[in-house]
């Protein structure tokens, strides 16, 4: 058991989604149920083998690469099939694990219209595969093919089940999501040429980067950070890149927006963390303090922008910049403490978001209509008191309320940007330390304002005994469940996570740490 | 030094340790009631009082211990070293020569919360972690026997109890109250929609007050404090589907949020100012010792003040808690007046020598901290003053009163401002409790003016009590309030011969006068409750026992929690055993500000009592109570029904019309904050980031998105002219299924995209090549 977890684990957790959708693909589109079954088959066999291998992880030694497989891809650019999971992925791994088949759960009576089951669980798989892969990837090319494997489906999701202005936000998606790639990308191909280590192996390129002899100058680096920057800052996304998420968040299905939110915008994120940071730590440096103010200028501007919605899952969206600001705010700290608490808050914005996007879509299913003027009432009995529950539960959390997980994203980023490391100047991140605590006004205020509008007096005439409003469903309860239990208790154990990342976390947090050291060495000698 | 010998000599005592049983109670019985509550026969307010009422056994009995261990100490005075302060021995730390015993520390359990980070001490912490006053995070284990292997454990977070005098202290008032509130709740919202709700939250505040009150770091304290907080917000919101409810709950819950910004940003200072550490010990160990400068805690003290004005409804942030009245009003009593609301006084006694060194406290005149009480307990009791319902005035006396505690702490009066603490919280819940009965009576108004008057006869138990209570936080002799409020006087050490940690004399005249305002506005609270004839509509009744027991309870509590701290003269003249003699200090002050002592700069000193200061300031209260008194009196005679002179003196003199005018406004606060800042940003700032958003950064990606359409349109139609143009146009037909989609792709849209990708590819490569 323990060799094939080694040798093939990883990959039977990537692929496996994928063989559910081969098979669908065989079945006739009439036979939805059997359609459904075998979606939820596949991703909980990808589950399962997810859970044996998180039982098997050694997390004595989370920062190094468990389960890796290092085997020959396309040998011409000498792109290799290199997988592995660490402290670090692991919570996004377990966190897409998690939500697919919860959203494929989510589906079996919410299928958005025009239907057709089986298109739309195919390519929920095929993503599935993609966001797993993007993951485990420790190769630029594999890393880079999973990434862009992940923007066809949703392209598709978007566009085909999406809202009624579908056609112009999925392709906005595409289009804006595809153009960070290209800047990606070529920073990839530069590392591979200037280098001169012929690899994409990220290890090995991070080793050659900081070569004293063969590696990259400091603007060099800086130049190729900068277009890794807006490959994956326009994922993220971060101001000023974000009016993408907006439109898609509203136009995609429920199934969409909370896949989007879970874990799509996790990649850009994550790539940071991955490859960004520790590939180009001096790029990373001259990088920092920029990509912090945008990120603090997120966390205001999105929480402004919400304020001003008058849509409830546009104003969802809109929160997912603001959230997502501390995210970034803490990885540009570029401290472990601050690292750390961006992994914790891709986490905790993916499971509150998501838990947002669901309501929402239970909402719209209900009440036929998400404008915030027309609702209220939801916790009235006759009503769907629980779900008003669910809903005020989840923005408390969201609001990052201590107690619940959206906290341990917060906080640790905002402590963090007080003491940021040593290359940073430290007046700079004190003052966005104070920009991002007052997001956290702001944060409760939008929150708490859509709570009153929705959940809190009377429910307006026309959805007083309306056929359609009903309170929460099977479904709904056992696709939201886990989410909920998980928020909380992740809030009260942060170190279920914590713990996982920190080593793995401060190795690069190290490296940033013996720089700055190094660099006063040598001016020091 | 003495904390580091108390922690050898941890008490063996099974309550110590056990202490987090103290708020897992209620935190269970939380649960049960969400999950179990409505089924059960009283739907879940069984549960809550049987899980507050074990919680309220472990807290006395814990007291008791606490108390017990202290008096041994004392005891043992003669074969011990017995700190001393000013020649008296004032502090409750003693070292017994033989067993190396120290009573008094903090007794602290942590057990790892989470490991997070690594720092500049993690190297260095090996070999050094078991010097005196270590910095660095090792919070691990605060045990001294186990410090030897605290390298591994280097930079965990804990979380865990701290039990002292402070905490005992709390413990002891939260859980009594919350019994008190728990059994005169089931009479109150007997029936109401959500009555298992209700008792749920009461049981969540509870373990969250708890929780808050034992905590041992700073970043459980910030657990706590929110916690509380949200509370506050579900129970003040309670009945939500009345607007107004809701609002006031949004404005608690946002007005303190704007108070954490403090929190966060000065806990966040501390930790690193502490060398990277949450733990209240190391960071007030530090504060003592000098080790951090007195610039970096003045600032840190500054913002957490600011929490401080929030949560304890300080000036200019207290705007909140009149409104939080919203909610039922055992609510009031337990959340909004004994218990939550002191928070922020308890944070301020938690951290003292934070606050203490840095707002240079001793020696001083007047500094932030003593202001903002100062300007809270006059402010607050002005406000009193035009209030006509009878939860708003006792709303706006709990904001004058805690300004009086935060005056207390910020003039060093340490004791006095926790005694404030403690005798407050229980005549004013009387006093709340009382309230709500009279509102029970009259058919749930609060109306002082429109329904009520001469209730004194038709519930003589409310009467007896609110008197009582009244008397008290009035602050006559020999009730509770009395003794603490001679002592925060006192502690001013500006009357001749009370010494003190300073001479604030303006702070002292603040209170001097906020005496005489207490005892003013509630006698006219008092006549226009009770006195006078009856104005209301229907018969008013007497409440039931579930109702007047606990307010019988109170007022014999706030009768007799002020003999607690009597001064050593006055115990003496009474020739009673001298143990009676500041018991409370000796019991509650901790030993963190024995070490003040060997600081010259920071001395703390314990202020000395005066008779002739307790004569004055018990005559200015009966002075102005006799005024009001007499006021409405002749009112009385002129008109039985009349509630105030319709040629009163405020509507003669254009000065005292303007100045009621700015009262009944509340100072035009709730304008500036509702009216301009909440609605500022909600509208007109909102709605520009979003035109910004909609108009600007969209309008710039549309533009980049129709230009590049544009191009490879051009570039299409005339240079490669074999491809039809029609591409483009079939992007914009809907494409509503699968494979009208695909086609759309495949002829058009998506090639562009490539083309794009393709151009911003060589764009780059070419930067490349010529730039690197």
């Amino acid at each position: 058991m323990e060799d094939f977890l080694n040798s093939w684990g990883l990959t039977a957790m990537v692929f496996a989604p994928l063989v559910g959708a081969v098979v669908m693909m065989l079945i006739p589109e009439r036979d939805e149920e059997l359609h459904k079954m075998v979606a939820l088959v596949a991703s909980a066999v990808s589950f399962v083998i997810g859970i044996l291998l998180l039982t098997n992880f050694d997390y004595g030694a989370s920062g190094t690469m468990q389960f890796a497989v290092d085997r020959s891809w396309i040998d011409v650019i000498n792109a290799r099939y290199a997988i592995g999971m660490d402290g670090m992925s692991l919570p996004l791994i377990a966190l897409t694990l998690l939500v697919t088949p919860l959203v494929i759960i989510y589906s079996w009576n919410h299928i958005p219209k025009p239907g057709n089951a089986k298109a739309f669980l195919i390519l929920m798989l095929v993503l599935h595969t993609g966001m797993l892969g993007t993951f485990v990837a420790r190769d630029l090319v594999l890393f880079f093919v999973f990434f862009e494997v992940v923007l066809l489906p949703m392209y598709f999701m978007i566009g085909v089940w999406g809202g009624e202005d579908r056609l112009y936000a999925s392709i906005k998606f595409f289009l804006y999501t595809l153009f960070g790639s290209a800047f990606m990308l070529v920073s990839f191909l530069a590392l591979y040429w200037l280098t001169g280590s012929a690899t994409f192996n990220m290890v090995e390129l991070a080793e050659r980067v900081v070569d004293p002899v063969e590696g990259l100058s400091a603007s060099q680096q800086t130049l190729l950070f900068g277009g890794m920057f807006l490959g994956f800052g326009i994922k993220v996304p971060m101001f000023p890149f974000h009016t993408w998420l907006p439109d898609a968040h509203t136009q995609a299905p429920t199934q969409g927006s909370v896949i989007l939110a879970a874990v799509l915008l996790k990649l850009g994120t994550y790539g940071f963390v991955r490859i960004a940071l520790p590939i180009l730590p001096e790029g990373a440096v001259a990088w920092a303090p920029w990509i912090g103010l945008l990120a603090v200028i997120g966390i205001i501007y999105g929480a402004l922008g919400c304020l001003a919605q008058t849509d409830m899952k546009r104003l969802i969206a809109f929160s997912s910049v603001a959230h997502m600001g501390y995210v970034m705010l803490g990885i540009a700290t570029l401290t472990s403490f601050g690292i750390n608490a961006a992994i914790f808050g891709m986490v905790a914005h993916g499971l509150i978001t998501g838990m947002l996007f669901f309501i929402a879509g239970s909402v719209k299913e209900r009440y036929h209509t998400l404008e915030i003027k027309r609702l209220g009432g939801l916790l009235h009995k006759d009503q769907a008191p629980r779900m008003g529950w669910i809903l005020a539960i989840t923005s408390m959390a969201s609001l990052g309320l201590p107690g619940l997980a959206g906290f341990w994203g917060e906080f640790p980023a905002i402590l963090a940007a007080y003491n940021p490391n040593a290359g940073l100047n430290t007046t700079v991140f004190r003052i966005y330390m104070v920009v991002a605590a007052i997001g956290t006004v702001l944060a409760a205020a939008y929150l708490l304002w859509l709570l009153q509008r929705t959940a809190f007096g009377e429910p307006s005439e026309e959805f007083v005994d309306h056929p359609d409003v009903h309170d929460t469903v099977f479904t709904e309860w056992v696709a939201w469940v886990p989410m909920l239990i998980l928020i909380v208790v992740l809030g009260f154990v942060p170190g279920l996570i914590f713990d996982v990342t920190n080593e793995p976390v401060s190795i690069i947090g190290d490296v940033f740490k013996n720089m700055s050291s190094g660099a006063a060495l040598g001016s020091g000698g | 030094m003495f904390l580091l010998a108390a922690e050898e000599a941890a008490a063996n005592s099974w309550l110590y340790d056990n202490a987090w049983l103290i708020p897992a109670l209620p935190a269970l019985s939380f649960l049960l009631i969400i999950f179990f509550g409505k089924r059960l026969p009283n739907k879940g307010a069984e549960i809550g009082i049987a899980a507050v009422s074990a919680a309220f056994i472990l807290a006395v009995l814990t007291t008791f211990t606490w108390m017990g261990d202290i008096r041994a100490s004392f005891d043992k005075k003669e074969e011990a070293q017995v700190l001393t302060v000013d020649g008296e021995e004032a502090i409750a730390v003693v070292l017994t020569a033989e067993e190396g015993e120290v009573r008094g520390a903090p007794i602290i359990n942590e057990v790892e919360w989470f490991g997070i980070g690594t720092d500049a001490n993690r190297t260095t912490l090996g070999t050094e972690a078991n010097g005196h006053g270590q910095p660095a995070g090792g919070e691990g284990e605060t045990h001294a026997d186990e410090e030897g292997h605290a390298e591994e454990k280097a930079f965990s977070i804990s979380i865990g109890t701290w039990v002292d005098g402070q905490s005992v202290m709390m413990l002891f008032v939260v859980t009594f109250i919350s019994l008190l509130v728990h059994i005169y709740s089931t009479e109150y919202v007997k029936g109401d929609r959500r009555y298992t709700h209700y008792f749920a939250f009461l049981s969540l505040f509870t373990a969250s007050m708890l929780f808050m009150v034992l905590s041992s770091s700073t970043l459980q304290l910030i657990v706590g404090w929110e916690l509380v907080g949200v509370c506050s917000f579900g129970l003040i919101g309670h009945w939500w589907e009345e607007k107004d409810n809701s609002d006031a709950a949004l404005k608690a819950f946002l007005t303190n949020r704007v108070g954490d910004i403090g929190l966060l940003i000065g806990m966040t200072i501390l930790y690193f100012a502490a060398g990277q550490s949450f733990s209240i010990k190391t960071i007030n160990e530090m504060a003592v010792a000098g080790d951090i400068s007195k610039g970096t805690l003045q600032i840190a003290a500054l913002c957490l003040m600011a929490a401080v004005m929030s949560k304890s409804g300080q000036f200019i942030l207290h705007t909140w808690l009149p409104d939080a009245m919203a909610g039922p009003t055992p609510v009031s009593a337990l959340i909004h007046a004994a218990t939550m609301v002191v928070a922020g006084v308890y944070m301020i006694g938690r951290l003292y020598p934070v606050f203490f060194v840095g707002f240079g406290i001793a020696g001083g005149t007047i500094n932030v901290m003593a202001f903002i009480g100062g300007l809270t307990c006059v402010g607050g009791g002005l406000l009193a003053f035009v209030q006509r319902d009878l939860k708003k005035v006792l709303a706006y006396s709990t904001v004058s009163q805690l300004g009086y505690m935060v005056l207390a702490l910020g003039m060093g009066a340490y004791t006095a401002g926790l005694f404030h603490l403690f005798t407050h919280a229980f005549f004013k819940a009387c006093l709340f409790l009382g309230a709500g009965s009279v509102s029970h009576a009259c058919h749930h108004s609060f109306d002082m003016k429109a329904d009520m008057g001469g209730l004194r006869k038709y519930m003589p138990t409310t009467f007896a009590t609110f008197m009582i209570g009244t008397a008290a936080l009035a602050g006559l002799p020999p009730l509770a309030g009395f003794w603490s409020k001679d002592e925060i006087l006192v502690g001013a050490g500006v009357w001749p011969g009370t010494e003190g940690n300073g001479t604030y004399t303006i702070p002292f005249i603040f209170g001097m006068l906020t005496a005489a305002m207490t005892a003013a506005y509630m006698t006219r609270a008092v006549w226009l409750t009770f006195f006078g004839d009856y104005r209301g509509h229907e018969e008013p009744h007497e409440s039931p026992p579930r109702i007047t027991v606990p307010l019988v309870i109170l007022a014999f509590m706030a009768v007799v929690v002020g003999f607690f701290n009597m001064p050593k003269q006055f115990v003496e003249a009474l020739r009673l055993p001298s143990r009676f003699a500041l018991a409370f200090e000796h019991w509650v002050e901790p030993a963190g500000v024995a070490t003040f002592v060997s600081k010259e700069a920071n001395k703390f000193t314990h202020a000395k009592p005066s008779l002739s200061l307790a004569v004055v300031a018990t005559g200015l209260a009966l002075g102005a109570g006799f005024l009001v008194w007499n006021y409405y009196k002749r009112l009385y005679a002129m008109d039985p029904k009349a509630t105030e002179y319709t040629n009163g003196l405020a509507s003669r003199i254009p000065l005292l019309a303007t100045g009621h005018k700015v009262l009944e406004n509340k100072y035009y606060l709730d304008h500036l904050y509702t009216g301009v800042i909440a609605g500022g940003t909600k509208g007109p700032l909102a709605r520009a980031a979003n035109w910004t958003n909609q108009n600007i950064l969209d309008g710039v990606v549309n533009l980049v998105g129709v230009t590049s359409v544009s191009i490879g349109r051009f570039v299409y139609r005339y240079i490669d002219q074999g491809v039809v143009d029609g591409a483009v146009n079939a992007s914009g037909s809907a494409a509503s299924s699968f494979g009208q989609l695909l086609r759309g792709m495949q002829s058009g849209q998506v090639r562009q995209y490539a083309t794009l990708l393709f151009g911003a590819a060589t764009v780059m490569v070419a930067v490349f090549i010529f730039a690197v």
